[in-house]
């Protein structure tokens, strides 16, 4: 994590601008922890955040084996939602919750943005 | 003892954030009620997710029933929370030594030993693994090889049937397909046990954020693009394609292919 804590709130308003976005994290790779957050009331982000980042470790450990790298992106989608997820290379994970309907390449657009401020 | 699990379910009723799911959990797995154990535990870990011990009990009441893949990843989370957690160091160091890697059982046990120094279970491990440390016997497989069965031809027709699609059952056995990585080597075994439990973390995943049932996991990497579906609720399929293949293109791949092992699965059932 190289950025100001300031740098946070930035980075997650790039992603919770974007219409049909439910709230924004910042998790620690390595143990699941929140490191900054902006969600709607109702969502569990410590919970949220702890499986986002055990499902990034087995993907991560699965794609590397596949031989197709490290992901650069990932998006779990499900019937009412999506959990949209980009990994920084400081060992950050920038998070956006949405609803089904979201524009899921301006959410990715964004979450690539966010993780540049975070490094 | 079964007065004792009925006060403790008795206590969790009323207050289900409280930690005695811990040790009903643990009297559960005692008696060899693990199904019933494994939810106490599942729905603990689901409201604690950050405690180390829901997942070292977790973790016993997986390796009890030989889902000895998750088992490992429930203690190797409890170690990210905890690094000095005594019960997963001596989970982890049970599972090495059940694959017959004394050296990394032995080196487990001794970080449990640091920690615990008057633990007798530790200590008695420790001795048994110093003593095997020069007999290693023939590792024991964690997931039962792959076995591609003749008849399944799973994905027969489908373009990739064998070096980008793999269909798993729940605990990562290869039930159809192969995958290649780019050099032509066959990973399934490998990939197939990284994504033992993928299924399960996805639905727990979109339970909690209250978004239905999981319908697919999509992610670009640097060489190539993965997507992975549910067939069937204990069931996953993978589909891998190179960068040149839009994710778009590479849902529509998964649908299809998801349609074809959910009839397989049917047919099979």
């Amino acid at each position: 994590m190289t950025a100001p804590a300031a740098a946070y709130g930035k980075a997650l308003d790039l992603i919770t601008r974007v219409r049909g976005v439910r709230g924004a994290m910042l998790v620690s790779a390595e143990d699941g922890i929140v490191v900054a957050e902006q969600l709607m009331e109702g969502i569990k982000g410590p919970a949220v955040s702890a499986l986002a980042a055990s499902l990034g470790a087995r993907l991560r450990r699965a794609m590397e084996a596949a031989g197709v790298g490290a992901s650069v992106f990932w998006h779990l989608q499900a019937e009412q939602g999506a959990l949209l997820v980009v990994p920084t290379p400081g060992g950050t994970l920038v998070v956006a919750v949405a609803e089904p309907d979201v524009n899921v390449g301006l959410v990715r657009l964004e979450l690539l943005r966010a993780a540049e401020v975070v490094g | 003892m079964p007065d004792a699990i009925k006060t403790l379910s008795s206590q969790l009723a009323q207050d289900p954030d409280s930690l005695v799911f811990l040790r009903l959990g643990e009297l559960l797995r005692q008696k060899g009620q693990l199904d019933t154990a494994h939810r106490v535990a599942l729905t603990g870990l689901e409201r604690h997710p950050h405690l180390p011990d829901a997942h070292d009990l977790y973790a016993r009441i997986l390796a009890d029933k030989h889902d000895y893949e998750r088992a490992f990843d429930e203690w190797d989370m409890a170690l990210r929370i905890a690094p000095d957690h005594v019960g997963a160091l001596k989970g982890l160091a049970f599972l090495y030594f059940k694959v017959g890697d004394v050296q990394q059982a032995a080196a487990h046990l001794e970080a449990a030993q640091r920690v615990a120094p008057n633990d007798p279970g530790v200590a008695q491990a420790l001795a048994l693994a110093r003593g095997e440390a020069g007999t290693v016997a023939e590792p024991e497989p964690i997931a039962p090889a792959a076995q591609p069965m003749e008849e399944a031809r799973v994905f027969a027709g489908l373009e990739g049937a064998q070096e980008g699609l793999l269909l798993l059952d729940a605990s990562g056995r290869v039930l159809g397909g192969a995958l290649k990585d780019p050099a032509g080597r066959d990973v399934t075994d490998a990939v197939a046990a990284y994504l033992a439990g993928v299924s399960q973390e996805a639905a727990r995943t979109v339970k909690l954020l209250g978004l239905g049932k999981w319908t697919g996991l999509a992610a670009e990497g640097k060489l190539g693009h993965v997507h992975l579906a549910p067939p069937s609720s204990d069931a996953l399929l993978l589909v891998v394609r190179d960068r040149a293949v839009p994710m778009g293109r590479l849902a529509i791949i998964a649908q299809r292919a998801a349609l074809a092992a959910r009839r397989w699965l049917e047919a099979h059932a």
